[in-house]
């Protein structure tokens, strides 16, 4: 493979002798393809994005507050603590709405998250961080909507899915601006400076 | 801060440095945490030479095999935790690199810094595969073998976090340079261009965003516009002439210069093409900046013109009046470094450094810059300019447009250190 490689490099690189301009001069892409297809079908167990804005790859499935309390207090609660208002290792996911207009900006899930469905992705990719991808969608969704209701952004009652999760308009949904740097114009004074 | 209150690893630290330059300006006597002058002691008489013990018996042996490490004496240059900032886990966590003790623009593989969201995995690259899929013409599987068998390509550029600096910025928390810029480092990486992986798969026609996912604990992930993904972006197996370390994304990550490290995603299993970006929580939530009126600045991707001096930096001390080198790092995420000026007297006149070559597009490049100190009490410090004109700014000047409050990202300011009359370098940022 290494030998085969180091052929392929050469010619290659003579390839675009003529081409190279600099120390770090753009290769032509070789005429050659080693990927191998596969069906969506194929890849499914990996494809657990969601689009937040729009919940474009929610899964079915359905929870409950009541349900992801229940979930919450076996799986979350030694690391996030009671009803999520801070534990041992991570602070508080409750409260926070209308902070970021102060000099305290308190960032949980209910005051910063623009779209319900990042609660979704995040919690299936990466939660419980000792045993990430484990939970089920139903688990997922439960969670989700306890987490929504400990921030009184759905009812006690309340029963998340992907429709009322990407239907659900958070509070910071209008938060956000785009990259709008540089946005600072720095002199290069030399003298006389301050 | 006083001496007295040093902790062993930043004594060790010190009498390293001492060490250093002492050798290297040919200063008589080794005292502990100083760093000599040429003035001082160089005309003192030294001692008769005697022949060392190791040039009287044998060294050590060529081992069959072996993976080489620093000399024993050389064991407190390691990577630390940040000790102002200090996490209740260390899953997600971060550590630094000591660039105090950094040589030229190759940070050693060892001293990357490391910024992780769910542990080190350790991935086989026999199982390891990555998966291009979405509104692409032919999702493809590729193995770590169907990778490595393209042409590679291997470029230097630097990689800094978002964070780098986020205890700094209104108060003068850490105390060495490596709490304070750490979350920097550069090396040459070897891979592929991603382009040609998402031209072998095809764009459908709308294509503009892509998710980078890992195949760490966190998954995490990324939207990236596909205008970088098709310029300069890599996706890589590789840094300083061996395979990633299992720390920085072995077997394979995505590399995108000169961009916030955390969109460079390590262990990368998977890129899904799309129309619009995904907004996920570690581009909403997290990795964010907080602006006036409450809002947010989103997608800010490219790490702006930054300067630090790391020599003399916090925690080390001259002795005594006479002429030391200031030398540090600048660096662009928006191209090559024009520019360094250095400042003795605490901003209030600026003399260009020499810049030392090579100087390359998104990479560490170093400055120096001769300064004959009289022994008054005063600050120091860099200002780097980029190709581009931009001019690095003040903690001021960028307090003016934004909002420093809580854990603020993308600090490029000016850092200056002070120096007391005793000789003592410390944090100035504040």
């Amino acid at each position: 493979m290494r030998s085969l490689k180091v052929i392929i490099g050469t010619i290659a690189a003579l390839g675009v002798v003529g081409l190279s301009s600099g120390v770090q001069a753009e290769k032509a892409r070789p005429p050659v393809k080693y990927g191998k297809p596969i069906s969506e079908a194929d890849l499914a167990a990996w494809d657990i994005d969601i689009r937040t804005p729009d919940g474009k790859g929610l899964p079915a499935g359905k929870g409950s507050v009541a349900q992801g309390k229940e979930v919450f207090e076996e799986k979350c609660v030694s690391c996030h603590g009671d009803e999520a208002k801070g534990g041992p290792v991570y602070g508080t996911m409750v409260g926070g709405i209308g902070s970021f207009k102060t000099n305290q900006r308190l960032l949980t899930p209910g005051s910063m998250y623009p779209y319900a469905p990042i609660l979704f992705d995040y919690i299936r990719r990466a939660m419980p961080m000792n045993e990430p991808q484990t939970l089920t969608n139903d688990e997922v969704y439960a969670v989700s909507a306890y987490l929504l209701h400990l921030n009184n952004l759905v009812p006690a009652d309340a029963v998340m899915d992907a429709k009322s999760m990407a239907a659900l308009k958070m509070p910071n949904r209008d938060g956000f601006i785009r990259d709008d740097r540089p946005d600072v114009k720095a002199k290069r004074c030399m003298k006389d400076c301050k | 801060m006083s001496s007295s209150k040093l902790g062993d690893n930043d004594r060790k630290h010190r009498s390293s440095v001492s060490t250093r330059r002492q050798v290297l300006l040919g200063a008589a006597t080794a005292a502990g945490g100083v760093l000599a002058s040429g003035a001082v002691g160089a005309s003192a008489q030294a001692k008769p030479l005697s022949v060392p013990q190791t040039a009287k018996e044998h060294g050590r042996p060529i081992e069959p095999t072996g993976y080489g490490s620093p000399s024993k004496f050389e064991s407190h240059v390691v990577r630390r935790r940040s000790d102002v900032l200090v996490n209740k886990q260390n899953f997600s966590d971060w550590s630094m690199t000591p660039l105090q003790h950094q040589h030229g623009i190759i940070t050693p593989n060892g001293l990357f810094f490391e910024r992780h969201h769910n542990g080190v995995p350790d991935i086989d690259p026999n199982t390891h595969k990555l998966v291009i899929h979405g509104m692409v013409k032919q999702p493809l599987v590729f193995t770590m073998e169907d990778i490595m068998r393209y042409p590679s390509v291997s470029r230097f550029h630097f990689m800094e976090c978002s964070g780098n600096g986020l205890t700094d910025w209104t108060q003068a928390k850490s105390k060495t340079v490596q709490q304070s810029h750490g979350l920097l480092s550069c090396t040459q990486w070897t891979g592929v261009p991603l382009s040609w992986l998402m031209d072998e798969a095809g764009l459908q026609p709308g294509a503009k965003w892509v998710a980078f996912e890992g195949g760490d604990a966190s998954a995490h992930t990324r939207s990236i516009p596909i205008e970088k993904v098709m310029d300069d972006t890599l996706i890589v197996y590789a840094m300083g002439g061996e395979m990633l370390r299992p720390e920085n994304g072995y077997p394979l990550r995505a590399f995108t210069p000169g961009w916030e490290g955390n969109t460079s995603v390590k262990w990368l299993r998977r890129i899904k093409v799309g129309d619009k970006p995904w907004h996920f929580r570690s581009e909403t939530a997290r990795y964010t900046d907080p602006m006036p009126d409450g809002k947010w600045r989103q997608f800010s991707f490219v790490m702006e013109c930054k300067s630090v001096i790391t020599s003399p930096s916090g925690g080390m001390q001259l002795r005594g009046p006479g002429m030391y080198e200031i030398e540090g790092f600048a660096w662009s995420g928006n191209g090559k470094i024009k520019a360094v000026d250095v400042t003795t007297d605490g901003g209030k006149t600026w003399q260009q450094a020499e810049l030392e070559g090579p100087i390359l597009d998104k990479c560490l490049t170093r400055f120096r810059y001769r300064w004959n100190w009289n022994g008054a009490p005063t600050k120091i410090a860099s200002r780097a300019v980029d190709s581009t004109g931009y001019v690095q700014p003040t903690v001021e000047d960028i307090a003016k447009v934004r909002a420093l409050t809580g854990f603020v990202q993308h600090h490029n300011g000016i850092f200056p250190w002070s120096i007391s009359e005793k000789g003592e370098v410390a944090n100035a940022i504040a």
